[in-house]
């Protein structure tokens, strides 16, 4: 299947080998979470609710000089193109939990906030690849919305290599092409990667290739997320009524 | 069991600045540089059947085996990763799983030989993906390979690169933590790829030293009383040596610490005496005491199912180890007899060549047939 097309290069959907998908981010959306968030990228749909920081629930996982970060990761059952029987608790769910929460781990000052915990609870309304990338975006957001103080944003991008061409920020069908796929999230500001995944064989030089594309994504991503949050507080100090 | 759980992040203010402080310098705890590996012993059961085999169901005519490998962790030393892989592609290299030919009324029907009747087939396998573990410390700028318990305990965050030795990434694996540069990430997978390119060298040879063994085990049986034959000039040795020695130097041995499984407890004693001489001087460096070296006592992993010529090479090597030490405590006594005990320690550092002949003089023996008949009355 010819997923760049070798007279045009358009890729499937009529994008371009180095071409993200279009995003959008919105603040605020759940009400009763002190902060939350919904990122879409392309059709990829996610929505992040963000509790804390408050008393921790179970006393013995209490840290007593930072903060407990947990994660909580989701897909609804209409996400996908078949209704999944199991939203939460299946391998991927856990793997995914387990990446997100090490990830803003990684950013929040949890010293901050000793003796308390952080819930984040990401939830995938539709799913068409780069759902990790989307739920670490909004997580961002979401974090930034609660007030959590945070070193950097952290933003996520994938990116591909088939039919010999880089691509980034793959969708479902490419995805599912079998071709390697690194994830890579970086904290924008500071320049350094706090998540890479791949899986797949790559010869190293390629690898290099695709790795600072998907890092460029990332750029781009962060660059959109600072102007969304910062048209937010210019919104918020038009409520205060500066 | 919960408490115990509980304490594994939990290490004390002291600890974590000594190993980070250390690090700042180059230097880990066990004595390792930065980018070395800790000593890889792959030990294989007497069986292959580590892994299970569960024949599915025929499929127009082709029959398609699944395969499952069961991991066992023993002891957790730190970097629990490398390990199970290393121990998983040595596990998949040497099994056999049987042959199964079409038969049958309508040549439909699969048929599985017996391993017994026909030769069971190995697996093929195309490349071996080796996994390379690094953990980050003090803000992405030191990264160390192959980290200890301790050093996992403290680390900001780790990164696993799987590579196989034809350059290829295989995967990378790295799930938050302390945030590193791309380009000290791409100088990592290259230090990977020179120690996934070592690791596989090693698989391979154990790989092959256990499949030759095995085929020698299958033309010809040995009894086990091969492995005793090498200890027995040993043992006079030992004796000659233990009746040659003066007292106070008999006792220096037996006061010396004991190591290992304490199989015989004078031959350990023989043993450590040319290590001793190195440890009197102190440097103050790192300790090049690694304990996880000696990995699980072979007596724990049934040492009945043990190959014979395995426990052979084990036992020669022991053998070896105490004659040296024997010919260099000779040599010692030899030069000075009846001098201070410090300064017979600090000479046993120079190994004389001289051969085992040599180190027994007749006029010695006269003097052993005489002391032994009196020992032993």
């Amino acid at each position: 299947m010819e997923y760049v097309n070798p007279l045009t290069g358009f890729r499937l959907d009529g994008r371009r080998p180095n071409e993200m998908r279009q995003i959008r981010g919105e603040i605020g959306v759940v009400a009763k979470a002190d902060g939350s968030a919904l990122f879409e990228m392309g059709n990829t749909k996610v929505i992040a609710a963000v509790y804390g920081p408050r008393e921790v629930r179970n006393k013995g996982q209490q840290i007593n000089n930072q903060a407990l970060v947990r994660c909580e990761y989701g897909m609804a059952n209409f996400s996908t193109g078949d209704r999944r029987r199991k939203p939460k608790g299946d391998r991927r769910s856990t793997e995914i939990s387990l990446v997100i929460r090490q990830t803003m781990e990684a950013c929040i000052l949890t010293h901050l906030m000793p003796h308390s915990q952080i819930d984040i609870f990401v939830q995938v309304l539709q799913a068409d690849g780069g759902t990790r990338s989307a739920c670490i975006n909004a997580a961002t957001l979401a974090l930034a919305d609660a007030g959590i103080p945070m070193r950097d944003i952290v933003t996520s991008c994938s990116a591909g290599y088939l039919c010999s061409t880089p691509l980034l920020d793959l969708n479902y069908v490419e995805d599912s092409a079998g071709g390697p796929d690194v994830t890579v999230g970086i904290l924008a500001k500071m320049d350094k990667v706090t998540l890479l995944q791949m899986d797949a064989k790559l010869p190293m030089d390629i690898f290099e290739n695709v790795m600072q594309l998907a890092i460029e994504g990332c750029k781009a991503v962060a660059h959109y997320i600072r102007e969304v949050l910062l048209e937010h507080t210019k919104q918020l100090e038009c409520h205060r009524g500066a | 069991m919960e408490q115990r759980l509980a304490n594994i992040g939990r290490m004390t203010v002291n600890e974590k600045k000594f190993i980070e402080t250390a690090l700042l310098s180059d230097l880990r705890i066990d004595g390792r540089r930065p980018f070395d590996y800790r000593k890889l012993t792959i030990k294989f059961g007497r069986h292959s059947r580590a892994v299970d085999m569960e024949s599915l169901c025929v499929v127009a005519g082709k029959s398609v085996w699944a395969i499952r490998v069961d991991l066992h962790i023993l002891d957790n030393g730190g970097n629990l990763i490398d390990a199970a892989n290393i121990a998983a592609l040595a596990a998949l290299l040497t099994f056999r799983r049987p042959e199964c030919t079409l038969g049958g009324e309508n040549g439909q029907e699969v048929i599985v030989h017996d391993p017994e009747v026909r030769e069971p087939l190995p697996l093929i396998v195309h490349h071996l993906p080796v996994a390379v573990t690094f953990a980050i410390f003090g803000e992405g700028n030191i990264m160390v390979i192959d980290p200890t318990y301790k050093e996992e305990a403290v680390m900001g965050g780790r990164m696993t690169a799987t590579l196989n030795s034809n350059g290829d990434v295989c995967a990378v694996q790295k799930a938050g933590g302390e945030g590193i540069m791309s380009s000290v990430i791409m100088q990592c997978l290259r230090i990977a790829s020179v120690k996934a390119a070592d690791i596989t060298s090693k698989i391979k040879n154990a790989v092959d030293a256990y499949n030759t063994e095995r085929a020698l085990r299958k033309v010809k049986r040995h009894p086990p009383s091969v492995a005793l034959e090498v200890c027995v000039p040993d043992v006079i040795m030992e004796e000659n040596q233990v009746d040659e020695l003066s007292r106070h130097e008999v006792q220096n041995l037996k006061d010396e610490p004991e190591r290992g499984c304490g199989n015989d407890g004078s031959r350990i004693g023989v043993e450590t005496s040319t290590t001793r001489g190195k440890n009197n001087v102190f440097i103050g460096g790192p300790s090049s005491w690694d304990p996880y070296s000696k990995g699980i006592s072979s007596c724990f992993i049934s040492s009945q199912d043990l190959p014979g010529p395995l426990k052979l090479a084990k036992e020669q090597e022991e053998a070896k180890i105490s004659q040296n030490s024997i010919e260099s405590h000779l040599g010692a006594t030899n030069t000075g007899s009846s001098g201070p005990v410090g300064a017979s320690v600090v000479s046993q550092q120079a190994n004389s060549p001289k051969s085992l002949k040599d180190a027994v003089k007749p006029k010695h023996r006269k003097k052993n047939k005489a002391s032994s008949a009196s020992d032993m009355s």
